[in-house]
C-alpha cells in the first residue's frame, strides 16, 4: 500500500506539487486541496506537472474547487473529484498521509 | 444579549448584531426597534429591505456613503441624503438599519 | 483637489487559501472614504481573485467574490488584469467578473472597469501611481 500526498499550495507560487510528485512513488495518490486545486486545471502553465505524471492517481477536493469558481470541465483528464467523505476514504485506504505544504 | 422575536431566541454579538444573518426574519427588526423605542414605518422598511438586497448581491453591508448614493438612485433623490436617513435611523443608518436588517456592522464602521 | 493621490493596490495572491485577498479588499473598502484615486491590479495568482462562479456553500467560508462587483460604488475607477498571468493561469476575460462604475453626479457610466493589459501598459500604470500597496 502507498501513501497519500496532500498538497495545499498554489503550484504557480510554490513547488510543493512538483516535489510531492517527485517524491511520491508509483501507486501513490495525490490529493489537491485549498489553493492546491489550481494544479488540477487544464490549459495552464503548470498543467504538465499533473498531466505528465504517470503511475499516480490524482484527486481534487470539490468544495475547494467550487469555492474558487473552477468548474469540473476544466480539470485535467483523469483527475478524480472527491467530497469530504471521499477525502476520509482516501486517508483510511492509504498507509499514511504526507502533507506537502 | 440574545433577542426574542416571534417566540424564538436569536443570538447576537456583543454589539447587538444578529449572529447568523440567515436566521433573520421581519420580527427581528420589529423586536430590535421596539427596544430602541422606534416605530418602523414603510420608509424604514424601504431601507431595511434595500440593505438586505444589497447584502444578498454583494455579501457585505455597504458603507454609509455608498448606502446614501444607492438609496438616492433606487428610491429617489429626496431620500438619498444623510438628513433623510438619519431622520429615520437616529443612531446612524449604517449601524442601526444594518442591525435591524440582520447584517453585520458595515466594514470600516467603528 | 490637488492633494488627491493615486493609490494602486497590487494583488498577487489567490483568494480563499490565505487571508491576503480579503485583507486587500477590506482595506480598499475602508480606504474608499478618503477620496483618493484608487485602482487595483491583479498579477500572478491574483488573477484568480476575479474568477466568477465562486460557490463556498460546501466549504463554509465567506464568499467574497461578489463583493468585488460593488467596488465601482466605492469609487474604484480601474481594475487592471495582467494578460500574461491570465494566459498562464488558463483564463480569459470571459472567466472574470464584471464591475460597473458610475459617476453619481454626472451620470457618466462604464459597464465594466475590469481591463486586461499587457506588461508594458501595466508598468506604466504602476509608474504613474503615487503609492503602491502590495498584498
Amino acid at each position: 500500500m502507498a501513501d497519500l500526498y496532500t498538497v495545499n499550495k498554489s503550484p504557480f507560487e510554490k513547488n510543493s506539487l512538483e516535489n510531492a510528485i517527485r517524491f511520491s512513488g508509483e501507486g501513490a495518490s495525490v490529493l489537491l486541496i485549498e489553493d492546491g486545486v489550481y494544479g488540477a486545471m487544464a490549459g495552464t502553465a503548470v498543467s504538465d506537472l499533473v498531466a505528465s505524471a504517470t503511475g499516480r492517481k490524482f484527486h481534487v477536493l470539490r468544495a475547494d474547487l467550487k469555492a474558487r469558481g473552477i468548474s469540473e470541465d476544466r480539470l485535467i483528464d483523469g483527475v478524480e473529484l472527491v467530497d469530504y467523505a471521499g477525502f476520509v476514504d482516501l486517508v483510511v485506504s492509504h498507509d499514511k498521509v504526507q502533507a506537502w505544504l | 444579549m440574545p433577542i426574542e422575536a416571534n417566540g424564538k431566541v436569536f443570538e447576537t454579538d456583543e454589539e447587538g448584531y444578529l449572529a447568523n444573518i440567515n436566521e433573520w426574519e421581519p420580527a427581528v427588526a420589529e423586536a430590535m426597534s421596539k427596544e430602541d423605542d422606534l416605530d418602523l414605518t414603510d420608509e424604514h422598511w424601504d431601507i431595511i429591505n434595500f440593505l438586505r438586497e444589497y447584502y444578498e448581491e454583494y455579501q457585505i453591508a455597504p458603507a454609509v456613503r455608498v448606502l446614501t448614493k444607492a438609496v438616492g438612485k433606487k428610491l429617489g433623490k429626496d431620500k438619498g441624503n444623510s438628513k433623510y436617513l438619519y431622520g429615520l435611523f437616529p443612531y446612524g443608518p449604517g449601524k442601526q438599519a444594518c442591525r435591524y436588517a440582520g447584517l453585520p456592522k458595515p466594514t470600516g464602521c467603528v | 483637489m490637488s492633494d488627491v493621490k493615486k493609490f494602486m493596490y497590487l494583488n498577487r495572491r489567490a483568494p480563499y487559501g490565505t487571508i491576503y485577498a480579503w485583507e486587500s479588499l477590506e482595506v480598499v473598502l475602508i480606504g474608499a472614504a478618503f477620496d483618493q484615486e484608487v485602482s487595483l491590479m491583479f498579477v500572478d495568482d491574483g488573477v484568480f481573485q476575479l474568477v466568477k462562479g465562486s460557490d463556498t456553500s460546501e466549504s463554509d467560508m465567506k464568499n467574497f467574490t461578489p463583493t468585488y462587483r460593488t467596488l465601482g460604488d466605492y469609487g474604484v475607477r480601474h481594475m487592471y488584469v495582467d494578460k500574461t498571468s491570465l494566459e498562464a493561469h488558463g483564463l480569459t476575460q470571459d472567466d472574470l467578473i464584471e464591475v460597473a462604475w458610475e459617476d453619481w453626479e454626472s451620470e457618466e457610466e462604464v459597464d465594466n472597469i475590469v481591463e486586461v493589459l499587457d506588461s508594458e501598459e501595466l508598468a506604466e500604470k504602476l509608474g504613474e501611481s503615487d503609492v503602491v500597496f502590495s498584498f
